[in-house]
């Protein structure tokens, strides 16, 4: 009863490609689940299925025990799922703050009629929405930066903002697309510290798709690999590091190296 | 240059306070009051009128190109509708100017959302040409539609708005009418830009994958964007049917939808001063370019071309906008 997220034989195909083929996976409540596998194998597809980006072509999504696989992608962040994305999408126009308050139910739920008409009813829930978000902001440490424009940042900055974003929306899950990439040493320090703090304090289940071996032994709690679309190993990060199809899958064949960049 | 952002920045961050507030807002009431005054001469205040109604008709296309992200180039066809919704309503059934004006926004924006339904999945290029095609449709409705719109010879002697037994005539009150309007439409645009539901749609028009990640439903932010510009320029519409005392399908013709685009894209998209700075600019400057009609066209488009090379992004551009208004409204 303590699953948060399920799918079963999940699959999709873009013409002749199976991007993602059968995937069956199941995360518990407030267990930090990690997909890793080489370039190509799926792993941001299948975060497209799960957040409704794409539909699948066949299979099933349990979500707190719901079936969301015909939900929209509107729908299922409403439900509590939220993500980052792979190739940062902030809102180019609008500062840090702003980018974070977007996301925020009690903002982008505001009656426009009560905006015009019930002006001190909309300053109180305005004043407790910008509250909130700058606890968060707080959280990845950009709060002294909420007033600059959320492009002009640092690279690591934005990945962290867009974190700020999605947990603004009040999600169960949250699942983060390569956090760490590009991102220095000292940096993925930083967003290890977020991630726990994340699930240890908040209380919300994070699935993450990394590339750095390093960072993904270090947080996972359980590890899933993908190749070609398909599930070819599943377990502990020290099972995994073992598993000889998930060297072949990266290395062809050999040693396999313990840190992969 | 630094400085002169810093500079900039700091006159951004300038605070009025609640008195300094109304002493600007009477001092403002009062120069519009006197105006017409002031001036005393029909023309001048016709062009004012005239400048202060595309100022409107091009925050409300703003509205749509700017904020919902939806590039339109049919808004002549809401303009249009608006005013002969609302002329035929006040000949055909003497209905009060504003009791039709009420329904004719209604309607406008209906149609607007029910136009916007087919074309939410284009962008772009082909959102124009499809739009452009709705403008041409209805003037080409209109002209041939006699028994109803009386075709190419238009509708005359539209009669004078009457509010509470006093009739609206003559330049003066038309001219304090619509400054009424404009000064409505501002206060609105400004709420709107500020609100929640202004920001969802500017994050819709930006991106659109990142909006339905944090929650927001894309089409109903896009018909939104056409409903609520829609009515906007129905208003605008019955305004200008009821100033002109005629209207006549030239008056929607194509050629006045490229004019609002125009005026939006060189004051700044998606920005209120700058809708308002191009309406006036494009409205006033053909007037004063009266002597050299001839070559007025020319100008028009070297201005085009020269803002198009040096400041895409429009006179005033949406980044230069306060920041942070969402934080400093709730503060206050």
């Amino acid at each position: 009863m303590n699953e948060i997220l399920e799918t079963k034989g999940a699959t999709i195909r873009f013409g002749g490609l199976t991007a993602v083929d059968g995937v069956d996976l199941v995360q518990k409540k407030g267990e930090i689940l990690s997909l890793i596998g080489p370039n190509g194998a799926g792993k941001t597809t299948l975060f497209n299925l799960l957040t409704g980006v794409y539909k699948c072509t066949s299979g099933n999504i349990f979500f707190d025990h719901k079936n969301i696989t015909e939900m929209k992608a509107h729908e299922r962040t409403k439900l509590g799922i939220a993500r980052t994305f792979q190739n940062i999408r902030l809102i180019r126009s609008m500062t840090v703050l702003e980018n974070v308050i977007i996301a925020h139910p009690d903002c982008n739920e505001e009656k426009f009629m009560d905006a015009l008409f019930r002006p001190k009813k909309t300053k109180e829930i305005r004043r407790k929405v910008v509250e909130e978000c700058e606890a968060l902001l707080e959280i990845v440490g950009l709060c002294d930066m909420e007033d600059e424009m959320a492009t002009s940042l640092p690279y690591g900055k934005q990945r962290l903002l867009e974190i700020a974003r999605g947990l603004a929306t009040k999600p169960m899950l949250l699942l983060l697309d390569e956090p760490g990439a590009g991102m220095n040493n000292f940096e993925k320090e930083e967003l290890t510290t977020v991630i726990r703090h994340i699930t240890d304090v908040m209380k919300i289940t994070v699935l993450i798709i990394e590339h750095d071996m390093k960072f993904v032994m270090g947080i996972s709690d359980r590890i899933i690999v993908l190749d070609h679309g398909q599930k070819i190993a599943e377990g502990l990060p020290e099972e995994i590091q073992k598993n000889s199809r998930v060297i072949e899958a990266y290395l062809g064949s050999g040693e396999f190296k313990d840190e992969e960049e | 240059m630094s400085k002169i952002k810093e500079l900039i920045n700091k006159i951004k961050k300038i605070r009025l306070s609640k008195m300094q507030k109304l002493v600007a807002l009477i001092a403002l009431i009062a120069l519009i009051v006197a105006f017409p005054y002031m001036v005393n001469d029909k023309y001048t205040i016709h062009v004012f009128i005239l400048c202060a109604m595309y100022a409107c008709l091009t925050l409300s296309l703003n509205l749509i190109i700017g904020w919902s992200g939806q590039f339109s180039l049919g808004h002549v066809c809401f303009y249009g509708m608006g005013a002969y919704v609302t002329t035929l309503l006040m000949m055909n059934f003497g209905m009060n100017f504003f009791l039709a004006t009420l329904i004719s926004i209604v309607f406008t924006s209906t149609f607007a959302m029910l136009l916007c339904l087919p074309t939410l999945k284009l962008r772009g290029d082909y959102l124009a040409v499809i739009t452009l095609g709705f403008g041409e449709v209805f003037r080409l409705f209109l002209t041939n539609e006699v028994d109803l719109t009386k075709g190419p010879a238009g509708i005359p002697s539209i009669p004078d708005p009457v509010i509470f037994g006093y009739a609206i005539k003559g330049k003066q009150a038309y001219f304090y009418f619509i400054m009424i309007l404009l000064v409505a439409f501002i206060a609105f645009m400004k709420k709107f830009n500020n609100s929640g539901f202004g920001m969802a749609m500017m994050t819709v028009n930006e991106d659109d994958i990142a909006a339905t990640a944090i929650g927001l439903n894309t089409k109903k932010y896009k018909l939104l964007g056409f409903g609520i510009g829609g009515g906007m320029a129905a208003l605008m519409g019955s305004f200008y049917a009821v100033y002109m005392g005629m209207i006549s399908p030239t008056s929607f013709a194509y050629a006045e939808s490229i004019k609002m685009v125009s005026m939006v894209v060189l004051g700044g998209m998606g920005s209120i001063p700058g809708s308002i700075l191009g309406a006036f600019l494009l409205t006033a400057l053909p007037e004063l370019l009266r002597a050299f009609s001839e070559y007025r066209m020319v100008l028009y488009g070297a201005l085009m071309v020269v803002m198009m090379i040096f400041r895409p992004e429009g006179m005033w551009s949406r980044a230069s906008r306060l920041k942070n208004e969402y934080k400093i409204k709730a503060e206050k």
